[in-house]
């Protein structure tokens, strides 16, 4: 080992550049790291998304091919597969940090911790959110969803997925420090979804009647824009907790 | 501890430590100066690692204060944490990432530029290995990735636990170098190790005994 040759003096830092501690710097410092692990890591993107497909495929061969109990069931059926297919991928976004340490170097960078949950958090949505909403359609053709229902299926997981990812990571800060906080995290969080899986469902159901639903929408996206300005506080918070 | 008149970078006060109802130290107070190298010493399960966390931020006393300069760090936590550099039992390595992603990464989260992130792989030795995953590399290996940022840093104050594990001779020789050098430019550092200092003074190092206690609380 070779040592630099640098014997200035240190002084005590209160500002830096703008272009070192920028927030968007950082948001895309962290999500390009998310996205490059999980290109590497595939199990986290295709376990959820393989869970997704084959619970939804099997309701079909358990209630029987029959179109007109499969189109009324298909709402709850999908949504209820996105939402568990969630909760089985929402461990790994705090757990293999906590375990290797970054997360202590994260909660230590001088970067506001909103800022990298944030990322984490839009990383895990673009990992498992958005290949639950790609498929979707196609495999709403196998449960005969109403071709009425279509756009307000894509609409109600566009803006449903990322709450599940938003107040699922709260759920996983608060049992990150625990060894086996799997079921206490079911617990903690499934209360948190039912509000969205209401008010999807009910948006789904609504538009096959060919009625206007955008007073589900306009919930959905409330509660959208208020866990992702609020979210990212309480898990920073509870991150904290975890790692005390 | 030290009797000069300077502000210190980092002090703590009354610091109290309970860790499963076991009180660890109490009334813990020293002030570390820049150009300080202090070396926190004690048997396992005496509190090394719990008061460098504490001082780091990471967790929070049971009473007491940590200051940087004049401020609690609980007040001015950005400013803090840009003068901080803390390198705790586990190296934050992700093994899914190449030996120089790693290192670019941890550069660019605490704000230091990363366009020589191969000549401070050479001087932890990994020169040849920044093309490969962790996960390939040996523990010893691992964790150079992580040391390979203290060539870097222009933060004043190191806490550092454990540096030295899995380290070869040659390297933990290199890293003592590293901190006489860190400590001449204004710096301070804080570790925790078992092994001696051997090719730093021993006058330039101050030590903080930390013993073991045996009584519970509940007791």
């Amino acid at each position: 080992m070779t040592l630099p040759a640098q014997s200035e003096q240190l002084p005590t830092q209160t500002t830096q550049t703008s272009a070192q501690l920028s927030y968007r710097h950082a948001f895309m410092l962290v999500l390009k790291r998310d996205l490059t692990i999980a290109m590497r890591h595939k199990d986290d993107i295709i376990n959820p998304l393989l869970f997704f497909v084959i619970v939804i495929t099997l309701f079909p061969l358990g209630i029987g091919p029959e179109a007109k109990t499969l189109s009324r069931i298909a709402p709850g059926i999908i949504w209820v597969a996105a939402l568990l297919a969630t909760l089985l991928s929402l461990d790994r976004l705090f757990k293999s940090d906590h375990l290797d340490g970054s997360l202590e170097q994260m909660l230590l960078s001088p970067h506001p911790i909103f800022i990298l949950v944030l990322a984490k958090i839009f990383a895990h949505w673009l990992i498992t959110g958005l290949p639950l909403i790609l498929i979707a359609p196609l495999l709403a053709v196998l449960l005969h969803l109403d071709k009425n229902s279509y756009t307000a299926l894509l609409l109600t997981l566009l803006l449903g997925t990322p709450v599940l990812s938003l107040l699922g990571a709260i759920g996983v800060a608060l049992t990150v420090g625990i060894k086996k906080g799997g079921v206490l995290l079911s617990l903690l969080i499934l209360p948190l979804y039912i509000p969205v899986l209401i008010f999807a469902t009910s948006a789904i159901d609504t538009a096959a009647l060919g009625l206007p639903y955008s007073g589900q929408l306009a919930i959905i996206a409330a509660l959208f824009f208020g866990s992702l300005t609020l979210a990212p506080f309480a898990v920073g918070a509870a991150l904290k907790v975890s790692t005390n | 501890m030290s009797k000069d008149t300077s502000t210190p970078l980092i002090s703590a006060s009354n610091l109290t430590c309970i860790r499963e109802e076991r009180l660890l130290f109490d009334a813990l107070s020293f002030e570390v100066h820049p150009g300080n190298i202090v070396q926190v010493e004690g048997p396992n399960g005496s509190g090394k690692t719990s008061l460098l966390r504490i001082l780091s931020g990471l967790s929070q006393p049971y009473d007491g204060d940590v200051k940087f300069g004049d401020k609690k760090i609980s007040r001015c936590r950005e400013e803090f944490q840009q003068n901080l550099l803390y390198f705790g039992h586990l190296p934050g390595v992700k093994g899914e990432m190449t030996a120089e992603e790693n290192l670019e990464f941890n550069l660019a989260l605490h704000g230091n530029d990363t366009d020589k992130t191969l000549a401070y792989l050479a001087n932890v030795n990994l020169l040849g290995f920044e093309d490969s995953l962790a996960s390939h590399l040996s523990a010893g290996q691992h964790r150079r990735i992580a040391l390979a940022r203290l060539y870097q840093s222009n933060a004043p104050i190191w806490i550092l636990d454990e540096p030295f594990t899995a380290i070869d001779k040659q390297g933990v020789a290199s890293l003592e170098n590293l901190f006489s050098m860190h400590a001449a430019r204004g710096g301070c550092i804080i570790l925790t190790t078992h092994q001696d200092l051997i090719s730093i003074e021993s006058g330039n190092v101050k030590k903080i005994t930390l013993d073991y206690h045996y009584d519970s609380l509940l007791g």
